[in-house]
């Protein structure tokens, strides 16, 4: 099947997008999706420090700057981040398991579509009568009271997109538990696999309060329920909840993976097991569950009084218990290693310093008096992009150039690399460092400018000079891959020389079947076993070469997610247009249409023959 | 998977729902499904608890005047029996039995279809007194967690009857048998969350 992609012109390779559930091309998706939003997500963060750089600046207006800044952090959260750890996932977690594909390929690409739909619906609200301005959090008081559709794009969109995590985490937790190769215990599996599966664990059970709190806001907002309005009985306090059982959850989602990476980074580069690996997996499931104990400290102002605030805060300096397991295990790693700074490594080092301060942070604002005094200035600014910036993107980047070559046999200029990494690194420093101070001397988040002479002038300037690093930092890379593309050079498999786990095994470019047979797994690090061995061929087979099951392509997937991208202008426009209720039931119409076509038409997929395996072009006719 | 394989009650596998990959994937993806749906349902029951009885000040609707226990009583007969009649065609499916199979379906469905309808009788009920979505916080709530609950009813009986009419003609396989067994099993955990709003909404409502 993928045989006629290659002999394809555009139209057919799009085609060949558009219903794939090959989880490798599923990945190219999310990783092109999610990184044109980084970039979006980034302008607009430029924007933002331009019109910070200096007090009482007119750059952009009030109203508009806070459309930016919640499009900014809700595109950054929603729509790059968690799609460019989606793209490593599915990329590399069935490889490193030994399997032939996620367990629900047909599910992936709806996962995928309904992402994209949901992040493309969000983002039309530029064009049509202006953005969401509640800030990311969307607290319900405040987005109750925004005029226009704003967040009803905000709460539509990401009902859509969260849609498609949900389907995207249960896939994966199915695959890891039920699709490893022979051998492939739990605790053989990669730590990457590992923090996969918590990560998905959490998707699973964080994502359902969020469903519920945007459609209480979606009610509320277009349909005439009183969740929120506190003159007709509600409460507002309910959507700060479900809001934060979603959200504090979401930052491990988003941090647990890049953990799972630099993992991964730190043991190859090192040419070294990685240190304590099963304690780097009980700390990875401790931060899991931890990490649904702690939503309180989000609203330790809220006023709930010393004894829920008391617990949340001893519950939350627990995190650090086991997040400490990590970096010291991280750390000796490295120790007697032969270490290598390859680019994906000086992520990794660069992360150790910038996280450990921004866990520090986090321990002074989870004692709940000192929150008091830091709660919704600067500090918290500098503190969630100390984490985010500093583990979860050092960990996309760092993961960009490790597993660039698995993705496209073919490798990102390293000298080129290390560049973006300094000006990235030193940028990031610059530009948030300093924001800790603006914080304790009492500037507010979330303010569109500020007067003069109260001490923030210079470090407002010195702040935004940094983001200028970031951003050239950011073309660089995006100059790289376009270098590396036209480029083209193949490298073939193991190319980092030290690839231990079975995604380095496989020959390259990796064949659309993924295995010609289920590897046999002896140990953790399995690559490394059989290559320090000397089996050439760098993996023992479970099986003889017999026929293997594919899954079809199909459309449907994206015409599910397209019905309920169409509705979701009924939605919008309910109450206020007369096509607003035909158009939602259409729009639903299309999506039960395109569910009923999938129940009924059999799709059992089809086989490629032992024969074809056999010959030498394997499988490709 | 060959789908024209024809299977005896001898030859047809223990745990036909799991018995291929699919299978196997389908089985243990729908119950981690569920264990979001739970979580959902739990938010929604949270939510339920803290706007009871709450409305614009001067309301007169509280749980204790609006609930009629024997409504509700008949509806939980309704949807328990329709629980035990599904436990009896996945009894069939088991035993390689279509035709029983189908038929305790059928009469899982009719179950089903007449809870359906009270619940839609007294919802009406409600509007008609002026309790309705956008009266207060209580009646959002109330109709959001009840609402919803009716919402997964007509999903699952959308998908038994579709799967009855797709499979009617062809008997069991191992392609639909974990389709039978996962509408059956999403069944049970309908009935489940009633017996939650059963306690919660209404017996409490009326006695505490």
């Amino acid at each position: 099947m993928s045989s006629i992609a290659q002999k394809k012109g555009f139209g057919a390779t799009i085609w060949d997008y558009l219903t794939t559930v090959d989880h490798k091309k599923i990945a190219i998706l999310y990783l092109i999706s999610g990184g044109f939003f980084f970039i979006v997500g980034g302008i607009e963060a430029m924007l933002i420090r331009i019109q910070l750089a200096q007090p009482d600046n007119d750059f952009i207006s009030a109203g508009f700057y806070n459309q930016i800044l919640t499009m900014h952090g809700t595109t950054m959260i929603f729509l790059a981040a968690m799609p460019l750890l989606f793209a490593f996932m599915n990329a590399v977690v069935p490889l490193q398991i030994g399997a032939r594909d996620v367990a629900f390929p047909f599910l992936n690409s709806l996962g995928f579509w309904m992402f994209f739909f949901g992040g493309i619906f969000l983002n039309l609200s530029w064009f049509m009568g202006g953005a969401p301005d509640a800030g990311w959090t969307s607290y319900a008081s405040l987005s109750l009271a925004s005029p226009g559709h704003g967040i009803d794009f905000y709460a539509l969109g990401l009902q859509i997109s969260g849609g498609g995590t949900l389907i995207a985490g249960i896939n994966f937790l199915v695959t890891i538990i039920n699709m490893r190769a022979p051998g492939m215990t739990y605790m053989r599996m990669p730590l990457f696999t590992w923090s996969t599966f918590v990560a998905s664990a959490l998707i699973l059970f964080a994502f359902p309060p969020l469903t519920v709190g945007l459609f209480f806001m979606i009610f509320d907002r277009m349909f005439g329920a009183n969740f929120f309005d506190h003159t007709m009985g509600g409460n507002t306090i309910i959507w700060e909840h479900l809001f934060w059982i979603f959200g504090h959850p979401e930052v491990y989602i988003l941090i647990l993976p890049a953990f799972g990476i630099f993992s991964e980074i730190f043991a190859t580069f090192s040419r070294k097991r990685l240190f304590g690996y099963s304690a780097m997996v009980f700390a990875t499931v401790l931060i899991g569950f931890l990490g649904f104990m702690v939503w309180v400290h989000h609203m330790f102002t809220v006023g709930m009084g010393p004894t829920a605030n008391a617990i949340f805060a001893v519950a939350t300096m627990a995190i650090a218990v086991p997040t400490g397991v990590k970096i010291f295990n991280w750390l000796l790693t490295m120790w007697g290693g032969s270490i290598k700074f390859t680019t994906a490594m000086l992520y990794a080092v660069g992360f150790i310093p910038t996280f450990v301060a921004g866990g520090v942070t986090g321990i002074m604002q989870a004692a709940a008096p000192l929150d008091y005094q830091l709660h919704d200035s600067y500090f918290i600014v500098a503190h969630f992009h100390y984490v985010i910036v500093g583990g979860v993107v050092l960990g996309l980047l760092a993961g960009l150039h490790f597993y660039w070559p698995l993705m496209f046999n073919t490798m990102l200029n390293e000298t080129l690399g290390k560049l973006t990494f300094w000006l990235f690194f030193i940028g990031f420093h610059l530009t948030f460092f300093i924001q800790h101070f603006l914080g304790l001397l009492g500037m507010p988040r979330r303010v569109f400018t500020y007067g003069a002479n109260q001490g923030w002038d210079l470090y407002n300037a010195i702040s935004s000079f940094g983001a200028i690093f970031m951003a050239i930092g950011v073309a660089i890379l995006v100059a790289n891959i376009f270098m590396t593309i036209s480029k083209n050079q193949a490298v073939g498999n193991d190319p980092w020389g030290d690839g231990r786990t079975l995604e380095w095994a496989i020959p390259q470019p990796v064949p659309f079947y993924n295995f010609k047979q289920t590897p046999l797994v002896r140990g953790l690090d399995t690559f490394w076993i059989e290559k320090q061995e000397g089996n050439k061929e760098g993996m023992l087979y479970a099986e003889p070469i017999s026929d293997i099951h594919m899954p079809n392509n199909s459309i449907i997937p994206f015409v599910m997610s397209f019905g309920l991208f169409v509705g979701a202008f009924g939605a919008l426009f309910n109450g206020e247009k007369s096509w607003a209720i035909p158009v939602l039931i259409l729009g639903l119409i299309i999506t039960f249409i395109a569910m009923g076509t999938r129940s009924l038409k059999d799709d059992l997929g089809y086989h490629i023959h032992k024969e074809d395996l056999m010959d030498t072009k394997g499988g490709k006719h | 998977m060959d789908l024209n394989t024809k299977y005896t009650p001898q030859s047809w596998p223990q745990h036909s729902e799991n018995a291929t990959l699919e299978g196997k994937n389908k089985f243990v993806g729908f119950w981690l499904f569920l264990g979001g749906e739970t979580v959902l349902f739990a938010s929604l029951f949270a939510t339920y608890l803290a706007l009871k009885n709450k409305g614009p000040s001067g309301m007169e609707f509280t749980t204790q005047e609006l609930y009629e226990l024997p409504l509700v009583f008949i509806m939980t007969m309704l949807l328990l029996t329709s629980s035990l009649t599904s436990v009896y065609a996945m009894y069939h499916m088991k035993n390689y039995n279509f035709k029983s199979m189908q038929a305790w379906l059928m009469v899982t469905v009719l179950l089903g279809a007449a809870f359906l309808g009270f619940e839609i009788y007294e919802f009406n009920h409600y509007v008609h007194l002026g309790f309705t979505y956008s009266q207060s916080a209580f009646s959002s709530a109330f109709f959001t967690l009840v609402g919803t609950h009716g919402l997964h009813v007509v999903i699952g009986l959308g998908w038994i009857i579709l799967l009855m009419l797709r499979n009617s003609k062809r008997g069991l396989n191992l392609y639909n048998a974990p389709k039978f067994y996962l509408a059956a099993l999403y069944w049970h955990f309908i009935d489940v969350v009633w017996v939650f709003i059963f306690t919660v909404v209404y017996l409490m409502g009326v006695i505490g």
